[in-house]
């Protein structure tokens, strides 16, 4: 199966230049981009083989002696190309701040509790139908410099490479409701609002299990499209 | 021809913000690397080749949370080739606190480009940092390479901007390239 690339669907994404998120300011590029045709280089990527992940890697609540504190929740979804199609074998790392909006990173300044029982970070593969799971808890919103009053609004990082390098992106996964998207530069970065929805988790009462944890559905849609639409067998 | 179906929406980017390190550079953490900036194992066949580098800002400033990954053709120029135990074409690095980062690989092979031309050896690259919404593509060629005259993506970048992709091999053997962001002297990105 060959895919190809088209470039209209890269209008979802965000303008690096974005100056209500101030640290754009001194990154973004000023020059204008230079349109790159795909060679074998942009076509192609690494591939994950199944050592990449090691059991218990996508059950954030089990890395510890303990379990940590906060609302335990299971995150899983599908990855698919643009024309709907599962993508398999494709590597997803997840890190996140802890129940009281605190990240374990170094740099972290915000003064609110570390969970010894919670570091944050994980990673899954897709199965052969595109699925992926995490089981984590739900992080909290935090508090940044970028404007007086400025709040992140609860998310988890999600970073993907699927096949190829034009496949390969880093995003964040929002939860269903938050007062705080109104308020976020970096949410709202995200030109188109259908396009900004597509980051917001849904919650799913069938994914959610009794007596343990709450469940969102978080599917991914990633570039690609099937190169020979007609001469493709139905695959699903 | 058969009518398309309407694209699906692609999911869109966000910055990889500050805090990353600890999953997917997570060695100062204690965390096992999936990847890191050690591209080619000792036994991969090739010419070893370190590249160095900082990432400024648009004052010059050294950006000390960017996150820097390399794709490449192995020696002989082919991409994910299996059987090439140790290598797998694909590296990762975090900035130092001063803006630094570095790669080990093997230099690859030259690979086919559009209409049967030849690319020259290159790197393709990705910047993600906190100020990124969407990650930066850009590309490393080598100073030292004859086919870099004839490489047909460099002949879609203004003269003048072309040195901003090419690595320069110093003295010590060691090539260097810098990542400027914006303003003086800024890196050619690509729309990919
Ligand atoms: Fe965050």
């Amino acid at each position: 199966m060959s895919l190809i690339y088209p470039r209209d669907g890269l209008k979802a994404h965000p303008l690096n230049a974005s100056p209500a998120y101030a640290s754009t300011l001194k990154r973004a590029p000023s020059q204008p981009l230079i349109l790159l045709p795909h060679t074998l280089s942009e076509i192609s990527g690494p591939a994950f083989g199944h050592s990449a992940v090691q059991a218990g890697d996508s059950d954030l609540t089990l890395r510890h002696e303990g379990e940590p504190l906060g609302e335990r929740i299971i995150v899983t979804g599908r990855v698919l190309d643009e024309d709907g199609r599962p993508v398999p074998h494709t590597l997803i790392e997840i890190w996140q701040a802890n129940a009281a909006g605190r990240y374990v990173h170094l740099r972290d300044q915000h003064p609110a509790p570390l969970d010894p029982n919670f570091t944050g970070a994980g990673r899954a593969l897709t199965d052969a139908e595109g699925r992926y799971r995490f089981v984590t808890i739900k992080p909290g919103a935090y508090p940044w410099r970028n404007h007086h009053n400025a709040w992140r609004p609860a998310h988890i990082h999600f970073s993907l490479f699927g096949p190829s390098f034009l496949s390969r992106v880093i995003t964040q996964m929002y939860f269903p409701g938050d007062p705080l998207f109104a308020y976020d530069p970096i949410f709202q970065s995200i030109p188109d609002a259908k396009a900004r929805e597509r980051l917001i988790s849904r919650f799913d009462i069938d994914t959610t299990e009794p007596e343990w944890a709450l469940g969102y559905q978080f599917d991914i849609v990633l570039r690609g499209r099937n190169a020979t639409p007609l001469e493709e067998p139905h695959d699903d | 021809m058969t009518e398309r179906r309407a694209a699906l929406g692609l999911t869109p980017s966000q910055t990889v913000g500050p805090f990353y390190a600890y999953a997917l550079t997570p060695r100062a953490y204690g965390g096992s690397e999936l990847v890191n900036e050690r591209v080619a194992t000792d036994g991969v066949p090739g010419e070893r080749i370190t590249i160095r580098g900082h990432v400024l800002d648009g004052d010059g400033e050294p950006v000390p949370d960017a996150m820097i990954e390399i794709w490449q053709a192995d020696a002989d120029g082919r991409h994910n080739a299996g059987g090439n135990a140790g290598f797998t074409g694909f590296g990762r690095a975090e900035t130092s606190p001063e803006g630094f980062f570095h790669f080990e690989t093997v230099r690859p092979g030259s690979v086919q480009g559009p209409d049967g031309t030849k690319q020259a050896p290159h790197l393709a690259v990705s910047v993600f940092a906190r100020g990124l919404l969407l990650r930066l593509v850009t590309r490393i060629y080598f100073s030292d390479d004859s086919a870099n005259a004839a490489d047909p993506v460099l002949a879609l970048v203004p003269h003048e901007r072309r040195e901003t992709l090419i690595a320069q091999r110093g003295p010590d053997g060691v090539f260097h390239f810098d990542i400027r962001l914006q303003g003086e002297g800024e890196t050619v990105f690509f729309d990919v």
